[in-house]
């Protein structure tokens, strides 16, 4: 697949069809690996990375790429696509400044998840049909891909690529009822063992902002943490409340344009799952004012700005979801 | 601040211009009680109350928040209730999620001719939020300091 | 530096009783920004406003805080107040300590203490107001009408007598409307006709009023006191300022053949036609949908017989485009298609009818000339049944509509007693959920057909009317003799339950106006303004508002000619300062706020701004009209950068009120 992905992308250059690629190369592991715009075709041949690790969402940097003049072309995974067509909805990409190629995707893996597996001093990690061949200071020995996947793609709620001008193979299945597990297994919970779980996820937030900075809907032009007028700006996890605040907030402002990529707990240094609010507000939102995907398509209104005069009370909070 | 020989809770109350502010004056008019610890903040309609705010109140050392506006369908602005009502039960919803008691937070429908709902509502949310107790999920320790 | 003024009110004893207003005005002395601070007895009187504008002058006050009744009560007053002395009416706040304080506690210490932080809430608000003006702008003095029924007609006329210039666009191609089809009008049975028609040719020649007939609307931009609208005059295929209406071309067209749409189909016109004798304008209409020239370019004789030379084939639509400073809606009603009614078998006898159609068969320029006649065969109906409420009252039902239609009672009434009247041979029964008739004369009008003409009165609803041998067979209920009726009727007559014109939604749509779930637009105020729409500038005349008769529907025109009058005879409108407002700089430009605001005060625009090293970067940004936002910020609530903030309760101004309770 990066050989058709590779040509395919030179080929764009070439023709002048594009100015710009938008794909992904390596980082500084051969694990992270990063986006990356290219210019030349002989950039796309050396570093432009298709692999088991290319979970980074590249719709973000259209926001910027689409408006530089030119056209940029991007490799987007059915995800990423979602994210796009959120951020069409909202204006923030310029259409027609851009083209996009649909690459299926069978999920992503966890270099943790393969760690997990007892894997040791791992050098490369190399697909090999259904399974992954990891390369190792120790030697080499093949584990099954499936286990090496990350938890957002375990329950990945869908396979389909919402929107694209061509695509390199077919659509995958949608699955969207999937990931609402672990939610619900916290709602199950007393509200103390609720607090202290989130307490002691939360308090380890170091505001690093990796997960605002990552994330497709946070793409304010200026976020109101940083906005002194907005009277709640502050920068650093000073007491208890702030991060909390901070994330409910963050939690909130996305609420009915989240897409679930999941990149917040992807890129999250403190390993905070972050995605589980998310994830409490869309399963509500589902529930209570019908089933809503964020990024499905460009004209359905979001939950947040619609409504039925027949929408239940706020007194339904607590009666709905994983308990009675 | 003075030494507090019992504690109360502090209830911040936002109400809407034009019918839970005004219920609120009727109940004041037809002198109506409910306890000192509630604080009316008027806004223009419930659609203007930003989860900020209500965060911000508990930060700063708030029990209980409410919010008063017209009934679902009396909006003076048409529709803005409607969007309240959804903000807040997403919220509070994602409140109770996070493990902070969902009894701290009411959204209730008053409008210019219920006086005696809007003190009645208030004697129950203080009780409620007295029963509850001091709020120590949510609070900004720097500020409860004295 | 910030220098408050605090002004402690006792409002006599009723709020000194309760709150030492001497501590709470010592201890709001010492909040930061604040420079003085007293109490009086009467801060509203005379003196106590003295007493407030010798501060602002003497102590250079930038800001003023009031703690005293509600806001609701004085804070028109005070803003006044300090205006005439100099600072900016939005630079004053008022603490609530009557209505909210004194008057709901008992405790003196505790009343006091909430008093103190009320009022340090209002200090913390006010060091954040700005000053703010509120805007004007300028009223187009012309109004349009949409819809020219006798609502529209009547609006029209009002508003021109008082000299204002008027549109009325009208769809079909004459005014008049459903008043027109009328016979007679309860409760006084005077003609429709001879009130109608001569209120036609008073618009007609009225020099300020401007008649668009066979027209649309096709857009509206602009808000209050400056609406362009876009008006689609459609083809009629005939020069206006031509024809004479001689008709003469009306009665040479081959093409005999079209349903005749005024007499709802029960008998036939011409491919070019004038709908009705006294149609205004009286110009003839080619009916692009049978004429056979439009169609295949063989025929012209309209063309050959018209001496004056108005016949056009070749004429297209025209689009106008013209400006108003206000927009009545009196786009009226129509009755409901009875075609789901299949137990009443109205699809499969002529003789079962609607109540308009019968209103044809009555009228002396109907289709028969007004003798009563049955149209499956042309006899004379010796048995007649009216049934009520059919689709009306109707819970839930896909069929029906869940509200009460209003005139069905009061036109059945009608019906039966003019159908005794003119043939006493006749047996007039009327099934009735319940008879309403609260109206000037209407009971008495109703009992007349009962007592006087001997109508047969039934409670109970119709079950099955089934055609059998040249009758129908009716099989009802009798609530109230508690009994099944089988009844052999001549003719079935249905009071179809009304709604609003199929033009409605999309035309609310276009005016930003709100409707109900019937499609009904909706008042702003049910009780106190109800011939306003809640969108500023947008007016509703007649049934399109819910369902009327006419004497109520004239009333309601009335009143919306005052309220456009009283619109129009302004030379400005000063607008509501506390409005939203963008900041362009953090606007993502991602149309959240657009989709909540009940007033389609936002737009965007696209706009260069400098990027980093001398780039620029074009991007979408809201903009927020104020003479059209209504200041209820759910615009700031869905905007995610908090670029849209609402001037007079901030963001941040709430925020401190916030931070003053819990401190």
């Amino acid at each position: 697949m990066q050989e058709r992905i590779r040509s395919r992308a030179i080929a764009l250059l070439e023709s002048g069809a594009c100015d710009r690629v938008l794909g992904w190369k390596a980082g500084e592991f051969f694990y992270d690996v990063t986006p990356a715009v290219f210019t030349t075709p002989e950039q796309v041949g050396k570093e432009f990375v298709w692999g088991p690790f290319c979970g980074a969402n590249l719709s973000k940097y259209l926001i910027q790429e689409s408006r530089k003049g030119g056209k940029v072309a991007a490799f987007l995974k059915p995800c990423d696509s979602y994210s796009f067509v959120q951020l069409l909805k909202e204006h923030r990409i310029w259409r027609e400044n851009t083209y996009i190629v649909g690459v299926p995707c069978q999920g992503m893996c966890d270099i943790d998840a393969i760690r997990g597996q007892g894997f040791k001093g791992i050098l490369s990690v190399t697909e090999e049909g259904e399974d992954l061949e990891v390369d190792t200071l120790y030697g080499c020995r093949a584990m099954p891909r499936r286990e090496a996947l990350a938890e957002r793609c375990l329950c990945c709620k869908s396979r389909k690529i919402v929107l694209c001008d061509e695509r390199l193979g077919p659509d995958g299945e949608e699955n969207p009822n999937v990931r609402f597990e672990e939610v619900k297994r916290l709602e199950a919970m007393t509200p103390q063992q609720r607090y202290d779980f989130w307490r002691g996820e939360l308090s380890r937030c170091i505001r690093c902002n990796a997960c605002r900075n990552v994330c497709p809907a946070c793409s304010c032009e200026k976020c109101v943490f940083d906005n002194p007028s907005s009277g709640a700006e502050n920068k650093a996890a000073a007491d208890s409340f702030e991060e909390n605040l901070f994330h409910i907030i963050r939690a909130f402002h996305v609420a009915g344009r989240c897409t679930d990529c999941g990149e917040c707990s992807r890129v999250c240094p403190q390993h905070i799952p972050l995605h589980l609010l998310n994830r409490k507000l869309i399963q509500d939102m589902n529930t209570l004012y019908g089933t809503y995907q964020a990024g499905a398509d460009l004209d359905t209104r979001p939950p947040l700005v619609s409504y039925t005069p027949e929408d239940p009370e706020p007194s339904v909070v607590g009666t709905i979801g994983g308990r009675a | 601040m003075q030494v507090k020989s019992e504690w109360t809770p502090t209830i911040v109350a936002f109400c809407c211009n034009w019918c839970s502010y005004a219920g609120a004056d009727l109940s004041g008019t037809n002198r109506l009680q409910y306890p000192a610890n509630v604080k009316i903040i008027r806004i223009p309609c419930s659609c203007r109350l930003n989860p900020m705010f209500v965060l911000r109140a508990f930060q700063r050392g708030a029990d209980g928040v409410i919010l008063c506006g017209c009934h679902p369908g009396d909006c003076h602005y048409t529709t803005g209730n409607y969007y309240a009502r959804r903000r807040m039960t997403l919220l509070f919803s994602l409140l109770d999620y996070l493990g902070i008691e969902r009894e701290r937070t009411r959204v209730e429908w008053v409008s210019a001719a219920e006086g005696a709902k809007f003190a009645a509502t208030m004697n129950d949310f203080v009780q409620t939020v007295t029963q509850l107790g001091e709020n120590r999920r949510l609070e900004d320790l720097r500020c409860k300091s004295e | 530096m910030q220098r408050i003024g605090v002004f402690v009110c006792w409002c006599g004893s009723n709020i000194a009783a309760t709150v030492d207003v001497e501590r709470v005005a010592q201890t709001l002395a010492m909040e930061p920004g604040v420079v003085f601070s007293t109490d009086y007895q009467y801060m509203c009187s005379q003196a106590g406003q003295e007493l407030i504008q010798n501060a602002i002058r003497e102590q250079r006050l930038t800001g003023v805080v009031i703690c005293s009744c509600s806001p609701r009560m004085h804070e028109a007053t005070f803003r006044k107040t300090v205006e005439k002395a100099g600072l900016n009416p939005y630079l004053l706040e008022i603490a609530n300590i009557r209505e909210q304080c004194s008057w709901i506690h008992k405790d003196r210490e505790a009343a006091t203490q909430k008093a103190i932080i009320l009022g340090r809430a209002a200090i913390a608000k006010v060091q954040l107001n700005t000053p703010l003006t509120a805007g004007q702008s300028p009223v187009t003095k012309r109004a349009l009408v949409i819809g020219g029924g006798i609502a529209g007609i009547q609006t029209a006329l009002d508003i021109a007598d008082a000299g204002f210039p008027v549109d009325i666009v009208e769809k079909k191609p004459t005014i008049g409307g459903k008043m027109t089809q009328l016979d007679k009008t309860f409760p006084t049975l005077d003609c429709a006709a001879c009130i109608l028609t001569p209120k036609m040719v008073d618009a007609a020649q009225n020099e300020n009023i401007e008649i668009l007939s066979y027209a649309q609307v096709e857009k509206v931009q602009g808000f209050v006191g400056s609406f362009t609208v876009t008006i689609r005059k459609k083809a009629r295929y005939v020069d206006e300022t031509k024809c004479t209406g001689c008709g003469l071309c009306t009665e040479k067209c081959p093409q005999k053949k079209v349903p005749n749409e005024f007499n709802l189909g029960l008998d036939t016109r011409r491919a070019i036609y004038i709908p009705f004798a006294q149609a205004v304008p009286k110009v003839a209409t080619i009916d692009p949908d049978y004429c056979s020239m439009l169609k295949s370019g063989k025929c012209g004789v309209c063309s050959r017989v018209c001496t004056a030379g108005a016949i056009n084939y070749q004429q297209q639509d025209t689009l106008l485009q013209r400006e108003y400073g206000a927009i009545v809606v009196a786009t009226g009603f129509n009755p409901i298609s009875l075609e789901k009614f299949d137990e009443f078998a109205y699809s499969q006898s002529l003789d079962v009818v609607s109540s308009l159609e019968f209103e044809r068969l009555m009228n002396a320029a109907g289709p028969t000339g007004g003798t009563l006649l049955r149209p499956s065969d042309g006899t004379h109906p010796h048995t007649l049944v009216f049934v009520q409420c059919v689709g009306s009252r109707c819970d839930g039902g896909e069929k029906g509509k869940p509200y009460c239609s209003k005139i069905c009672c009061m036109y059945t009434a009608k019906h039966a007693m003019l159908c005794r009247e003119k043939y006493p041979d006749t047996e007039v029964y009327v099934f009735y959920i319940d008879v309403r008739t609260p109206g000037k004369n209407f009971d008495e009008f109703y009992r007349r057909a009962v007592e006087e003409y001997g109508v047969h009165y039934i409670k109970g609803m119709v079950g099955k009317v089934t055609p059998q041998d040249g009758k129908l067979k009716v099989q009802a209920s009798d609530l109230l003799g508690g009994q099944q009726l089988h009844i052999d009727a001549d003719m079935v007559v249905l009071a179809a339950a009304i709604e609003p014109d199929e033009s409605a939604r999309s035309l609310a749509t276009m005016l930003t106006a709100s409707m109900d779930t019937n499609d009904f637009f909706t008042e702003a105020h049910p009780k106190l303004r109800p011939v306003e729409s809640p969108t500023a500038g947008i007016f509703l005349s007649g049934a399109c508002q819910g369902p009327k008769d006419i004497p109520e529907t004239v009333a309601q025109a009335g009143a919306a000619a005052a309220k456009v009058i009283g619109l129009l005879s302004r030379s400005h409108l000063t607008c509501n300062p506390c409005v939203a407002r963008s900041d362009e700089a953090m606007c993502n430009g991602c149309s959240a706020c657009e989709k909540v605001c009940p007033y389609g005060a936002i737009t965007y625009v696209d706009k260069d701004f400098r990027g980093p090293n001398r780039t620029t970067l074009r991007r979408r940004v809201a903009q927020v009209n104020p003479a059209v936002c209504q200041g209820c910020g759910a615009c700031t609530v869905a905007c995610p950068s908090g670029a849209m903030d609402l001037q007079g309760f901030s963001n941040a101004q709430i925020l401190a009120e916030v931070d003053a309770i819990c401190k």
